[in-house]
């Protein structure tokens, strides 16, 4: 991984100053601690902060072309920078370092603009070129590695976490409403917004060019989901071993490494395929899992099952109740978001293990679900969707029962509940977001603990704003294929891959890598029928298909549980907290501004009198909290941290 | 073997009986009355269906006569995409 940092100046070759951009480096020092590099030139100033993985001695950023007239640097990995090279040195480049990163100069040297899609990997670049002063912006396909951006008294101010943007800035920026709208109903902001006012991100799959005062910013890669009669006529047999072909090769080019590489195991499908593939590539097998003290979140007993079978070297540690609650507000500084669940927590604790082991990369499972079909949300967007097929039945809602087993439906409130929540949209069932308004209604009341001026301050409507911004191929999409669409966008880019995966990753200094995000598996994979992703309601059947032989029944027959860590009873355990005292204390509330007070009391005389608590409580909690903890940390302690 | 019988057989041997032992269901075997397929199970088997060989299933068609054994289904898709 690594961290980057830079400014440019628009329209002005003023000089950039270096202790500045040291200042803006240094937030980064968890991103890479290994080394820092600058570079400084008219008008612009780049700052890298390593974490040293290919090329330990001489792969120090920044990196330059042969004649110093193309400048790098960036945060990831090129993972099929041995090829890349190969073809570039016939074409007549000199290399001055066996590294990655070198291979993004030559490459725009060989292609301009379109050199991103020559590479298969994980990046957020800041490229600049000299002689055209223009400043180059990338970010990977899917969005596994972050950048943010700023336009602020005539500069670009650019980092992989806006911790780095807020010391050139010199000011604490306040919140966006609209970006905590978008959190309080798809779980994160959407397209370039984020928390920040006046502070974008990168979108996944996005190019921004700047040149003196021109910026323009264009989609290189999207998620390409129309085709899904490509593979008419051929046999699943011939599909499968693709896709088995296709993942092996993506996992051998993430075992590239000179340090050791390790495996995240959950005990679920897709860490267990990772595994059976890392052992196919006869590389160690070093595994790395969370248990929880909860029986019903464990996964241990599977994570014991696929060791056996494969025999792994492994290290686990035990998420309690109390780690979750004492490692919250730093959580909250590390993803720099309000966030609905503590699911980041124990991700951080399990890259505190991997580092504490003494390694700095390991392989995960994240992005089988969306490239596939594996979620429950996309079982029940196919049940919903057999039941728009004729909605006056009284059997086709019924099979609701086999993905919610306690499902009151013979009563007649049961019905109504049934109709209300899950029959949304069931008119409509081609309507662009049908597959996730149950899920976004749900989260949007979150919303009900907004002050009355955070209210009034929200412009538009959220789910309005992100069907505008919708491609325009969307509507040709199956139902299906738009719920993976969806899936991909929102909570997998912006919450999964990021305050899940980059930050909790980073906050111990270890690289994520993700062979299921590989591009040429998505490509693959995206063109399948939906009867090979979910056949009826069987979750990612061609990829159990591909890898049944190697691993044991019990694990490819699973029913899927998913990753989930405790949410309320993590804090209101025996220990205490000063900070919950101070953040959800009345004066706090009301001084910060975004909650009603005598609402967040209620919620909490909830809990504290113990009655049964639901999942909107479980993320009203977490989100008002974790969004004190923002403010708290970017807002009102900004002069103590950021200057 | 035709390619619709593989497909039925094969889907519900795996998801039914969990097995890739084709001498454990017999074309004419009762659903209902070997305990194979459940009442939640059979609009799974619908859904099935109904994905795999683009056919709509009324709610007054989905009876024993039409679904309750591997030969059953087959007479059913076929009388469906005719």
């Amino acid at each position: 991984m690594c961290g980057i940092a830079g400014i440019y100046n628009i329209d002005s070759e003023k000089a950039v100053q270096k202790d500045e951009l040291s200042r803006m480096i240094q937030q980064l020092h968890h991103r890479g601690p290994d080394e820092k590099g600058f570079h400084l030139g008219k008008g612009i100033g780049l700052a890298h902060a390593r974490l040293s993985i290919i090329d330990l001695t001489s792969g120090s950023q920044p990196i330059a072309n042969e004649n110093d007239t193309v400048f790098v640097v960036f945060n990831g990995e090129i993972f099929n920078y041995i090829e890349l090279r190969e073809l570039l040195v016939k074409r007549g480049h000199i290399f001055k370092t066996k590294s990655d990163t070198e291979v993004i100069v030559h490459l725009y040297e060989e292609y301009g603009l379109d050199f991103a899609s020559h590479l298969n990997g994980q990046f957020a670049i800041a490229l600049w070129d000299v002689s055209k002063k223009k400043l180059i912006l990338v970010r990977d396909r899917v969005g596994i590695h972050p950048l943010f951006y700023t336009i602020s008294a005539g500069r670009l101010i650019f980092g992989s976490e806006v911790k780095a943007i807020l010391p050139a800035v010199g000011k604490p920026l306040p919140m966006s409403l609209n970006g905590l709208d978008q959190i309080f109903t798809f779980w994160s902001p959407y397209g370039n917004t984020t928390i920040f006012e006046g502070v974008m991100q990168l979108q996944p799959g996005e190019m921004l060019v700047a040149n003196q005062d021109k910026i323009d910013t264009r989609i290189y890669w999207d998620w390409q989901l129309e085709d899904t009669a490509a593979y008419r006529g051929r046999s699943t047999d011939s599909l499968q071993e693709e896709l088995h072909h296709l993942l092996h090769d993506a996992t051998s080019i993430r075992l590239r490494s000179d340090v050791p590489v390790g495996a995240y195991l959950s005990g679920g499908l897709d860490s267990s395929v990772l595994t059976a593939l890392i052992k196919e590539n006869g590389a160690d097998l070093r595994t790395f899992s969370i248990g929880f003290q909860d029986g019903k979140l464990d996964e241990r007993e599977y994570q014991q099952l696929v060791r056996n079978h494969l025999g792994t070297d492994h290290s686990e540690v035990v998420c309690t109740h109390e780690s979750i609650a004492s490692n919250f507000p730093q959580t909250i500084w590390h993803t720099e978001s309000p966030i609905l669940r503590t699911a980041p927590v124990p991700m951080k604790l399990l890259s505190g293990l991997v580092h504490e082991n003494g390694y700095k990369v390991v392989l995960t499972g994240e992005g089988a679900d969306e490239v596939f079909g594996g979620y429950d949300i996309f079982k029940e967007t196919k049940i919903r969707h057999f039941w728009a097929a004729d909605k006056a039945s009284k059997l086709r809602p019924l099979l609701l029962k086999k993905l919610y087993p306690y499902l009151d439906i013979s009563s007649a409130s049961g019905q109504a509940y049934l109709e209300a929540f899950f029959g949304a949209g069931i008119d409509t069932p081609d309507m662009p977001c049908f597959s996730h308004i149950p899920r976004w209604t749900t989260t949007a009341s979150v919303k009900n603990f907004l002050s009355s001026s955070a209210k009034e301050s929200l412009r538009g409507n959220a789910i309005d704003a992100l069907i505008e911004k919708l491609p325009d191929n969307f509507d040709r999409l199956n139902y299906f294929c738009k719920a993976q669409y969806l899936e991909a966008k929102t909570l997998m880019a912006t919450y999964l891959l990021s305050s899940q995966g980059d930050r909790m990753l980073m906050a111990n200094s270890v690289e994520g890598r993700f062979p299921f995000l590989d591009h040429r598996v998505i490509e693959f994979a995206n063109k399948l029928p939906i009867h090979l992703k979910m056949k009826a309601l069987n979750e990612k059947y061609l990829l159990k298909r591909s890898m049944q032989k190697y691993l044991p029944d019990r694990v490819i027959n699973r029913f899927k549980q998913p990753y989930r860590a405790p949410d309320i009873p993590s804090f209101f355990g025996t220990s205490q907290h000063d900070y919950l005292d101070e953040m959800l204390d009345r004066k706090t509330i009301e001084e910060y501004g975004y909650f009603d007070p005598n609402k967040v009391n209620l919620l909490l005389r909830k809990i504290q009198m113990k009655r049964p608590l639901g999942y909107k409580d479980n993320m009203a909690f977490v989100g008002i909290l974790s969004t004190q903890l923002w403010h708290h940390h970017f807002v009102a302690n900004y002069r103590k941290n950021f200057s | 073997m035709s390619d619709a019988e593989t497909q039925v057989r094969n889907y519900i041997l795996d998801n039914f009986l969990f097995t890739e032992d084709q001498s454990q269901l017999a074309n004419d075997d009762s659903f209902l009355e070997k305990g194979i397929v459940d009442s939640t199970g059979m609009l799974e088997v619908i859904l099935f269906l109904e994905d795999d060989f683009e056919i709509t299933v009324k709610d007054d068609e989905m009876v024993p006569a039409n679904l309750d054994s591997v030969s059953n289904i087959l007479k059913f898709i076929q009388s469906k995409q005719a």
